[in-house]
Order: C-alpha cells, then sequence, then structure tokens
C-alpha cells in the first residue's frame, strides 16, 4: 500500500526497456493493465532468466531440505527420541515468519544467495521430516516381520521394504515442499535479486502493472508444472497403488 | 537385482538340489527357557523336545502358553535366555542369524507379503538374496506357484492386493518355500482364512507336505487344528510349561493330566475317531455275502463320519466301499471297541 501511495504522489513512472515494442501508442507506451508486448520483448532479457533462477533456487532449498529431513527421519525411525527434538526444531523454524528470518540471517551471511537457501531449506523441514517419517512408520507391521524372518539384513529392510512403501507418503511431502518453496522463494529477492521475486518487486515500484503480474502469473505455472510433473513421477514409479483390488 | 549369471551360479546350479531331493533338519529344544526383563514369570520354561525330520510338530496352548514365543526362538527374532535349540545338531545361536533365517521359511497369520512387489518378486525374495541366477529364480517361482496351486501364467505380474486372503496365503507359504528350507515356522497361518477356505488350505497343506516333507513347526490355540495338522503336539500351559507332547491320536487316548483333559475337550473321542479312516481299519466279514442291506460308505470317510453316517441312516452296519468293491462292514459296536483300551484304563 505503501509502495502505491509514493508512487501515486510522483510522476507515474512508465518503465522504458529500450524503447517499447509496440510503438508510441502500443499497450506499454499508454501503461496499459496487461500488456503482451512487453511479456514477449521481455521473455528473453527478464523472465526466462528469472525463472531458470527461481527453479534453482527452489531445487536447491528442497535438495539440501530433504537430504537433512531424510537423514533425521531415518534417525527419528531407528531411535525415537530423536523424533521430539527434531520436530520441534523444524516446527521452530516454520514459524518464523520469513521477511524476519531473511532479515535475521544477513548480519551472518550477508546479501547472498546462502541467506536465501538457509531460509528457504528451514521452511522445507518440517513437512519433508513428518511425511518422510509418517511413510516409514506405515509400512504394516506383519511386513516387516515377515521381512525380517526371511533374513533381510535391517539395510535391505529399508531399501527394499520400508522406504519403497514409504514413497506415496514421503512424494506427498516433497510436492508440498516445492510448491511452497515456489512461492516462499519471491519473497528472497527482498534479499538478493534473484529468481522471480525481483521482476515483482520492480513491478511494485512502478504504475505499470504487466512486469508483476506477468511474473507472478509464471510462478503460479512453475509451481502448477512442478506439481504435475511429482505427480507423474510418482504415478510412474508405484505401480502396486493403482493395481485393482481384489473383488 | 540380482547378481549376473556367473561361471559359479552355473555351477552352484547343477549341484544343488531340486525339490525331491529336498532335505529337511531334526529339530531339538533342549531346557529352553525364555525370561522377559522385569518380569518374574518365564514365557517358556525349561521346554525340551524333539521333532525329527519331516514331521509337523504343532504348538498349541491357551494364549500366554508361550507357543509363538518357543516358535520364534528357532530363528532367533526372540533370543534364547537359556538352553539351547539345535537344528541337525547345530545350535542355532552358532549360527549368523541372517544366514540362519534365510534357510528357515517363515509363515504368518497376516502373510506379510511385501505390497510393493509383485507375486513373483515376492516369491523371488530369498533366493535373490541368496544370488541365485535370474533362469533358476523364475523356474522356481513358476513350479512353486503351481505347487500352491496358483496360476503361473496370470498371478507372477499381479500384486499382493489383488489377490484373495486365501490367494495371499498360498503365496506366503510359496514364499516360504522358495529356497528350500529344511525347517518351516508357520504362525497361526490358517487363522485369518474364513471356515471353508481354512479347511481347503489346510488339507492342501497336508498333501504338499506329504510331497515336500519338511520339518515343519506349526503354532495355533485350535485343538481341532492341532490334531487335523500335528504328526506330534506339543500342548503348552500358561507360564510356557510343556503339558504334554505325544501323537495326537496318544494325547487323545491318554491326556496327561486334568488341564490337557479340558484343553482337548469333552468330545475327545470322537475327535480320535476322526483321526482314523475306514481304510485303516479291519472290516468284518459281510454275513451270507449279501450286502444289498446296508448303506454304503467310501473307504475314505474318517471313523467319525462313518458313525455319523449311521445314526443318519438309522442303521447299526454300513458297507464299505473301495474302487467299486465291497470290501466289508463297519459297525457300531466295532467302533466303539476301537476306543475301549481308553474306557479300561480310565476305570
Amino acid at each position: 500500500m505503501i509502495i502505491t501511495a509514493l508512487a501515486a504522489s510522483t510522476p507515474p513512472v512508465i518503465p522504458n526497456y529500450g524503447g517499447p515494442p509496440g510503438g508510441k501508442h502500443g499497450c506499454i507506451a499508454q501503461n496499459g493493465t496487461f500488456c503482451w508486448d512487453w511479456v514477449k520483448g521481455h521473455w528473453g532479457d527478464i523472465l526466462q532468466p528469472r525463472l531458470l533462477e527461481h527453479l534453482e533456487l527452489t531445487a536447491i532449498a528442497v535438495g539440501i531440505g530433504f537430504a537433512i529431513a531424510f537423514a533425521a527421519a531415518l534417525l527419528a525411525h531407528r531411535k525415537r527420541w530423536f523424533e521430539t527434538p527434531f520436530g520441534a526444531f523444524s516446527a521452530f523454524l516454520y514459524t518464523i515468519p520469513s521477511l524476519a528470518l531473511f532479515q535475521l540471517l544477513v548480519p551472518f551471511t550477508g546479501l547472498t544467495m546462502l541467506t536465501i537457501e538457509i531460509g528457504l531449506v528451514g521452511y522445507t523441514l518440517l513437512i519433508l521430516f513428518r511425511n518422510i517419517l509418517a511413510g516409514l512408520r506405515g509400512v504394516p507391521e506383519e511386513v516387516l516381520e515377515a521381512a525380517q524372518g526371511m533374513g533381510l539384513t535391517r539395510l535391505q529392510v529399508l531399501l527394499r521394504v520400508e522406504l519403497p512403501l514409504a514413497l506415496p507418503a514421503i512424494s506427498a511431502g516433497i510436492r508440498i515442499a516445492v510448491v511452497t518453496t515456489i512461492s516462499l522463494a519471491t519473497v528472497a529477492a527482498y534479499i538478493t535479486p534473484l529468481g522471480l521475486g525481483q521482476p515483482i518487486f520492480n513491478g511494485l515500484q512502478t504504475d505499470f502493472t504487466t512486469e508483476f503480474v506477468a511474473t507472478g502469473a509464471l510462478a503460479v505455472a512453475l509451481a502448477i508444472c512442478a506439481d504435475s510433473a511429482l505427480v507423474a513421477a510418482q504415478w510412474a514409479f508405484t505401480p502396486w497403488v493403482r493395481a485393482r483390488r481384489a473383488t | 537385482m540380482a547378481p549376473g549369471h556367473g561361471p559359479v551360479d552355473s555351477l552352484e546350479m547343477g549341484s544343488d538340489g531340486k525339490r525331491a531331493e529336498s532335505s529337511a533338519a531334526e529339530i531339538v529344544f533342549r531346557g529352553v527357557t525364555k525370561r522377559y526383563p522385569g518380569r518374574s514369570a518365564a514365557a517358556v520354561d525349561n521346554l525340551s523336545l524333539r521333532i525329527p525330520a519331516g514331521e509337523i510338530c504343532v504348538l498349541v496352548g491357551p494364549s500366554g502358553g508361550g507357543k509363538t514365543t518357543a516358535m520364534k526362538m528357532v530363528n532367533r527374532l526372540i533370543e534364547i535366555t537359556e538352553g539351547d535349540i539345535l537344528m541337525d545338531g547345530q545350535s542355532v545361536r552358532s549360527l549368523e542369524v541372517i544366514e540362519l533365517r534365510r534357510r528357515i521359511g517363515y509363515v504368518i497369520q497376516h502373510v506379510g507379503l511385501f505390497p510393493h512387489m509383485s507375486i513373483a518378486d515376492n516369491i523371488a525374495t530369498v533366493p535373490r538374496l541368496l544370488g541365485w541366477s535370474k533362469a533358476r529364480i523364475h523356474a522356481r517361482v513358476r513350479e512353486l506357484l503351481e505347487l500352491v496351486g496358483l496360476d503361473p501364467v496370470h498371478d507372477p505380474d499381479r500384486y499382493p492386493r489383488q489377490l484373495s486372503g486365501g490367494q495371499q496365503q498360498r503365496v506366503g507359504l510359496a514364499r516360504a518355500m522358495a529356497a528350500d528350507p529344511a525347517v518351516m515356522l508357520m504362525d497361526e497361518p490358517f487363522g485369518a482364512l474364513d471356515p471353508i477356505t481354512r479347511e481347503r488350505l489346510q488339507q492342501e497343506f497336508l498333501r504338499l507336505h506329504a510331497e515336500i516333507r519338511k520339518t515343519v513347526i506349526f503354532v495355533t490355540h485350535d485343538i481341532d487344528e492341532a490334531i487335523k495338522m500335528g504328526d506330534r503336539i506339543a500342548i503348552l500351559r500358561e507360564g510356557g510349561i510343556l503339558a504334554q507332547y505325544d501323537t495326537p491320536d496318544a494325547i487323545l487316548a491318554n491326556p496327561a493330566d486334568e488341564f490337557v483333559a479340558r484343553f482337548v475337550g469333552a468330545d475327545r473321542s470322537l475327535k480320535r475317531l476322526s483321526l482314523k479312516r475306514l481304510s485303516d481299519i479291519e472290516l468284518l466279514a459281510v454275513p451270507n455275502g449279501d450286502n444289498s442291506t446296508y448303506p454304503t460308505v467310501a473307504a475314505s470317510t474318517t471313523l467319525r463320519d462313518a458313525l455319523a453316517l449311521m445314526l443318519e441312516e438309522g442303521s447299526r452296519e454300513l458297507a464299505v466301499v473301495d474302487e467299486g468293491k465291497v470290501r466289508g462292514l463297519c459297525s457300531v459296536e466295532h467302533v466303539a471297541a476301537l476306543l475301549a483300551p481308553e474306557r479300561q484304563q480310565q476305570e
């Protein structure tokens, strides 16, 4: 609100990124609500690079978050006492407002990508930890007893029985983590100009609406595509889930 | 997943046995005791018994009798506190636990098939762990499916949830037998099935056992199932104490004490009759060679069912038929005489 109020008090700034496509009387020159011309004209120099950065931010955050949460969940699966402290720790991280967390980290890690990734990873931990652990614990008792009785080692039980059966729950966790991280990563541009957050912040500081509307739509599209890809991957890896039951 | 077809593997294939040569091991419990920490009473108390190779020994008793505990000490899912269990003279405690378990087939009440693996992969679990070749595993899976009465063409690629409860337990049996174990442990394997499926699987398992001759330790709380399945029955009472260990007939004829007599039931004479078939007993000659007046009965009928038929038909005699010919007569007095020694002992 403050931003728009400020913008209203000064003369309108119509960005002229090297001359608007569409000419003097085009959508951009007239500051239309949404200009396709701008989207087409800046796909190559703004939208696409930011989209790839965003994807990278998300992939790194979920990747590292998964590695940490996976290790923690395995430990909590073996040693029950570990669940409470790690669960509390990750829940605590999850409750910190994102802007505040980024700001808190700046004195230690500066205005860098590292700051952003630490924050984003922190937010994935709770979701991933809970889902992986729930998946591992959801393996039926009799299945484990049979596996043990047949002479599978602990590692074999984990790799051949527990993890495959936990896959649907794990994949549900990854889906939530990916979608929330894609959304959250837009805030990160507040710290350092990376990802789709950057054109959104840019757009908010001007009267020109197309930039943040287009970028926002792109972030939503990215989230939907990523989620669909994960659904497809899970479908491919868990054929037993869709096998029809005996009648 | 399975290691390739190396030369070592193919050598193994030639020397390793087929089903017909499968081995069975003698099991000896020697003063086996299980005490859980923090509990004064033992779960299994100084249990000693010998199970000859190739026989089915049923552990039966009320809950709290320690029958499942006793069974699980064989494959060391539960560790022995005192005493020892010998498999063909070798202590199970001296073997590496993973190797020991791979040599023992294990079947449980709720089957525990791996829901994410096809039927074929479920059955192939232990052979894969043992590094069998793909071809050998494939052949073994088909052989086992046929053995347990499943379709070796369509069933291997299905998932466990696509099978009925009875079919799942057939797969459970096939999986337990996959690597040709010398011993099989079965923990109430038919307990979760409906009575008709249960009866059929019991019959089929007995037929199967006659063929494969494994040493089987079979746990149940159902005395009728114990009598039907067991070559020998070990009755355990509360506190894991062995009340009696003998053949079903001997236990029914001479229960060791009041507890066993109550456990086997007041109708133990009738139960004894169900252990014998008409073909097992000496029949009476047909008077004057005229058998047209007697109701006929197949020689494979149990004495119990024959007795029921006599009551139904209101006839004191039945003509026993085998392969289309009358073999002789069976009468009420005749059946009663078979139980007589027991009656004399009681008086």
